[in-house]
């Protein structure tokens, strides 16, 4: 049994992989021939597939959707980039109304935790999203791939603390009670958390709601590392508000994008329905799949998107 | 109940247990919506307002275009065009996007409740902070 689910996740990363390279070969020509040779349905039905993989691709990884999604879609389909955020924005709200339940529920995501910074990211999402729709394609492209390329660094570079010291929570975090009591199902123990450097935070979650509203990325990837190596969260607890979090940040930038007309059906609801059954696949496979390979397909994927969309953007390679 | 810890104590506080349960079902209907009307859309049982074909050529253009293609316009205009099937896929979007304000709103009765001022003045600038997303007065191009 075990095997087979080996060998179904070692075929999801095979066909993610092969997937992508061959629109990476393929999307010159087809892009151009969109309208004249292809049906109307068949972007939208190989999207659906890519994000089926994407989605069970980003769970094995430990990424959002969205940071996948964005980068391989903008940069391989035909589909102009302002299309291509709203849909990021909606399948990484998505997933983040789909989880977030179960995390508030579990306690393993904390309300207090998130409200007062999502309150900040999800005001600075609104001008990320405007600046994003104002700029020039080539100029958010181009700002697109160098901040996946610097994702990609950040994945090789930042370490991760599960249990971060807190000698004493700050004079803010205590005042809005930002802490609380978990259970680690891992350790079988209740753990107490607080948090401190509570400002800095809260600043740097301005960049981050800006960075999610312009890309449309989600944005857990900086919310994790913020909450948990600068506040001081245990890790369970950052990933699961940084999670949920994504709920209220994304929410804001995606009514902009909606209301500027930036969201089409056939894009976003075939990219929505796929990376949520792809999601569901990979959290079966989950246990299954050596943790280092999947990461270092993920880190390829990126690498490759994340090139794509900065040479895309500097005129390279169209 | 599945989603408590397996040691049987409940960890969350009152207001998350209640923000929970309306995300819960506002993302179910939400989804259910979402689907019904895309399947209505993609097999042609609703008449879009941009066709298949027409669509596929103007995806690749930027939104400006787009819309000036399309005869469409921004902000709150789309409820004008709902009853055409690729608009009416926007009643499901909507509605997902609308869930969080609704589950804010949901739980500021509660913080009134315990005098958190703090938190009840968070959460009523969080809804405004929706409201002005949500608003479509905020208007940007390119």
């Amino acid at each position: 049994m075990s095997s087979r689910f080996r060998r179904l996740g070692a075929v999801a990363l095979g066909a993610a992989g092969m997937a992508l390279c061959g629109l990476a070969c393929a999307e010159p020509a087809a892009a151009a021939a969109t309208a004249s040779t292809m049906p109307w349905w068949a972007w939208p039905a190989i999207l659906f597939v890519v994000s089926f993989l994407l989605g069970i691709v980003a769970v094995l990884g430990g990424v959002g959707g969205g940071v996948l999604f964005v980068p391989i879609v903008g940069g391989f389909f035909p589909f102009h980039l302002d299309f291509v955020r709203g849909a990021g924005l909606m399948v990484a709200l998505a997933g983040a109304l789909a989880a977030g339940p179960g995390l508030l529920k579990s306690g393993m995501a904390s309300l207090r935790l998130a409200m007062p910074l999502a309150v900040i990211a999800s005001a600075a999402a609104i001008v990320g999203a405007m600046m994003g729709l104002a700029l020039p394609a080539k100029v958010v492209q181009t700002a697109l791939g160098a901040t996946i390329l610097g994702i990609v660094v950040l994945m090789f570079l930042a370490k991760k603390s599960e249990y971060p010291e807190v000698p004493q929570a700050d004079a803010l975090s205590t005042a809005l009670r930002m802490n609380g009591i978990f259970y680690d199902v891992a350790s079988g123990k209740e753990v107490d958390w607080k948090v401190h450097r509570t400002v800095k935070g809260l600043v740097l979650f301005i960049g981050i709601g800006i960075m999610a509203g312009m890309f449309g990325l989600g944005a857990g990837w900086a919310n994790v590392p913020v909450l948990n190596l600068l506040m001081g969260a245990p890790l369970k607890v950052s990933v699961s508000t940084s999670k949920f979090m994504l709920s209220i940040v994304d929410t804001s930038a995606a009514w902009v994008y909606l209301n500027q007309g930036a969201v089409l059906a056939m894009i976003t609801v075939p990219s929505l329905i796929g990376i949520m059954l792809g999601s569901l696949v990979g959290v079966r496979l989950l246990k299954k799949v050596s943790a280092s390979m999947v990461r270092k397909t993920v880190i390829a994927m990126l690498l490759l998107a994340g090139s794509r969309a900065l040479l895309k953007g500097l005129g390279i390679w169209n | 109940m599945a989603d408590m810890p397996d040691n049987g104590k409940q960890y969350a506080s009152e207001e998350q247990l209640v923000y929970a349960h309306w995300l819960d079902w506002g993302m179910k209907i939400g989804f259910v919506i979402l689907v019904v009307t895309f399947l209505g859309y993609l097999f042609g049982v609703t008449e879009p307002h941009v066709s298949h074909e027409r669509l596929a050529e103007l995806w690749s253009h930027p939104v400006r275009d787009y819309l000036k293609a399309t005869d469409t316009h921004t902000g709150w205009t789309w409820l004008s065009l709902i009853g055409q099937g690729d608009y009416m896929n926007f009643i499901g979007i909507a509605f997902l996007s609308a869930v969080t304000a609704v589950c804010y709103l949901r739980i500021l009765p509660i913080f009134i409740a315990a005098k958190d001022k703090v938190f009840t003045a968070i959460a009523i600038l969080e809804v405004l902070v929706l409201v002005l997303a949500a608003s479509g007065i905020l208007v940007s191009g390119h």
